[in-house]
């Protein structure tokens, strides 16, 4: 099957602006989800979904969640890891006073404290730029750090200082807890994940998502467009932040089962920033392959020895995987700043065209 | 028509600590004309402009607009009473194609809500949809079709400054502010942007206010010109007019004042 659009004549504005105008790709999209939805349940072995597709898919979730915010409303944060842990203990708060409620309504509830935690921080922006607003959400993760330890109310007053996942049922079936299977969990987290970053790409490419491009691109000409810098900037906060912290509840309630604070630190908020970096700043499809990129390389790198009967230190392999992560994050940085996605996206053109590179549209 | 005054700048005075870009400054825009503002760099020409779409707040005087007095408003303000403008140096959200950029001058007419946003059916579609149809016919209008999908960033500067003047059709501004918008461009570039500003003039009846050096585009296109000159207006007249004026003439000529 060629990749090219010819005899493809879009006759409507409509069907020009689809999410994705080309067949191929809509093809290749819908590929994707059977072989996610059924191949791999049916294929994978429990290792494989609840340690590579489970949290994949959650850092993937919050890294759609921050390039909302740094790759297309354009203002950088550090406080992903924070804003996944309000999701995270918010859910277990309402799974604590609401424990008939049904989970998955929780974990989408938990997501609306994160944002307003998210707009409250915001609010900076409208007065610091840059840097300077990235020390600001750096003063959010610590600040929020704080509370996870100090508010014991938060994780119930247990001696553990810990969050531990209830079981909770849906249509009989365990979903979370320890008694909830690798499969179930995994096809619950796909859903919602493939459902919010459905809607992500729908808002994106509307109004909404154009003046948060509007406002990163040049702000003085937005405002002149009609954008108020303050209402976009918060709208930016508070969406983004949702999907941190629904990022946060499903990292907890479908992937570890409990976690401590240590779960939302700094280092997560900026192994969230280098998915974005390393995928693509301003793309969605970069979310997910720099998630995979970072989450899978250092599983690859530690099978690779045994692969050839060699025998090398833990250690070792991690060193490798993050110096090839580090290289790799000043790569895109300085060389190609919309990452892995503009790499496809630059191949498929080629591909397009291809052989005839000059007769391109 | 002729005789209804769009806006009036009266007695504006504005400074940036000690300098003084604007001194004691009025004049008026008719609706419906073309009206050149002209002077030597540094005259406070952009200056103006800036104030007349809130960027700037002046220290004295104040602006009518359709007759409504204000001291102070904001850029989206402005934006939402029917003002629109050009950049001197061309500001176009530069990671966005011609078409985002250009649907982008639409944002103050879409309405649909958030949820309709989200899952991209009924008005937020329908919306889309409709305005896309007006931003293709200023794309056609302004002969860019080809590059339509192109990421702005790339584009040689005199279609940046092309796709800028789109994105400020696309408000239907009652009054347009163009600063420099023939800079850097070539004869022929020229012609084509004096095309577009006197069809955009005649056709749609927008109010231009237009700041340019070149004196045979302004004689072509403007309807009566303010000239400025270290901040003070020396002249106001059709033309003709400030052409033959001789406090215009030594200003250019750099007779010391
Ligand atoms: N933001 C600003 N801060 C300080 N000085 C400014 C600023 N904007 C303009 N000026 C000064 O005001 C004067 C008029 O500038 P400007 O309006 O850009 O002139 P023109 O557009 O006629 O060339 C100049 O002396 C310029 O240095
Ligand atoms: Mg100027």
């Amino acid at each position: 099957m060629l990749y090219r659009e010819a005899g493809q004549f879009k006759t409507s504005y409509a069907a020009d602006q689809a999410m994705l105008p080309i067949r191929q790709d809509r093809i290749a999209l819908v590929l994707l989800l059977v072989v996610a939805f059924l191949g791999v349940p049916v294929l994978g072995s429990d290792f494989f979904l609840s340690s590579i597709m489970i949290p994949f898919l959650v850092f993937a979730l919050a890294a759609v969640g921050l390039n909302i915010l740094t790759g297309y409303a354009g203002q950088l944060s550090l406080g992903t890891g924070a804003f996944m842990g309000v999701g995270a203990y918010s859910c277990y708060k309402l799974a604590t006073y609401f424990p008939d409620t049904n989970i998955i309504v929780l974990v989408l509830a938990s997501g609306v404290f994160s944002a307003l935690i998210g707009v409250a921080f915001g609010l900076p922006s409208l007065r610091i730029k840059g840097l300077y607003l990235a020390i600001t959400t750096l003063a959010a993760q610590f600040f929020l750090e704080w509370c996870f330890i100090r508010i014991e109310w938060l994780y119930n007053y247990n001696d553990s200082g810990a969050i531990e996942v209830p079981q909770r049922m849906l249509f009989n079936i365990a979903v979370t807890g320890p008694h909830a299977t690798p499969t179930t969990r995994y096809l619950v987290i796909l859903s919602i994940v493939a459902i919010m970053t459905l809607v992500a790409a729908n808002v994106l490419r509307g109004r909404i998502g154009r003046s948060w491009m509007m406002i990163r691109d040049m702000d003085i000409a937005a405002e002149l467009m009609g954008i108020r810098p303050l209402r976009s900037k918060l709208s930016a906060f508070a969406f983004s932040s949702y999907y941190c912290g629904v990022a946060g509840a499903l990292m907890v309630f479908f992937w570890l089962g409990s976690a401590e604070v240590e779960a939302f630190d700094i280092n997560h908020s900026f192994l969230i920033l280098f998915m974005v970096i390393i995928g693509g700043m301003g793309s969605l499809t970069g979310c997910f392959m720099g998630a995979a990129f970072i989450w899978v390389l250092p599983v690859i790198i530690r099978a690779i020895p045994p692969f050839f009967g060699l025998d090398m230190l833990a250690a070792t392999t991690e060193h490798i995987s993050n110096i090839i992560i580090g290289s790799l994050i000043i790569f895109f940085l300085i060389v190609e700043p919309h990452g892995l996605a503009r790499l496809w996206q630059i191949a498929k053109e080629k591909l397009r065209t291809w052989p005839f590179p000059y007769a391109s549209s | 028509m002729e005789s209804a005054e769009l806006l009036s700048v009266s007695n504006v005075s504005l400074s940036f600590g000690g300098v003084k870009a604007i001194s004691d400054i009025s004049f008026n825009i008719m609706k419906g004309e073309v009206r050149a503002l002209i002077g030597p760099n540094g005259a406070g020409k952009t200056s103006l402009l800036n104030v007349i779409n809130g960027f700037y707040h002046p220290q004295e005087g104040q602006i009518s607009y359709r007759g409504k007095t204000r001291k102070r408003m904001k850029p989206y303000q402005a934006a939402s009473s029917g003002i629109a403008r050009t950049f001197q140096n061309v500001a176009l959200f530069k990671g966005m194609s011609t078409l985002d950029n250009i649907m982008s001058g639409r944002s103050l007419k879409m309405r649909s809500g958030l949820f309709w946003q989200m899952i991209n059916v009924g008005p937020a579609r329908n919306e889309e949809i409709q305005h896309r149809k007006v931003v293709e016919n200023i794309i056609d209008f302004l002969e860019i079709a080809h590059i339509r999908k192109q990421p702005v960033g790339k584009l040689p500067y005199g279609l940046q400054k092309r796709v800028e003047l789109g994105r400020a059709m696309a408000m239907e501004p009652e009054l347009l502010l163009l600063d420099e918008p023939m800079a850097g461009m070539n004869l022929e570039e020229k012609e084509d942007m004096s095309r577009f500003i006197i069809d955009l003039n005649n056709e749609f009846g927008t109010t231009i206010a237009l700041i340019e050096h070149d004196m045979g585009v302004v004689m072509d296109l403007a309807d009566r010109v303010v000239v400025l000159d270290y901040g003070r207006k020396i002249a106001d007249g059709t033309p003709t007019e400030v052409q033959a004026n001789q406090a215009v003439i030594d200003a250019y000529l750099g007779v010391a004042h």
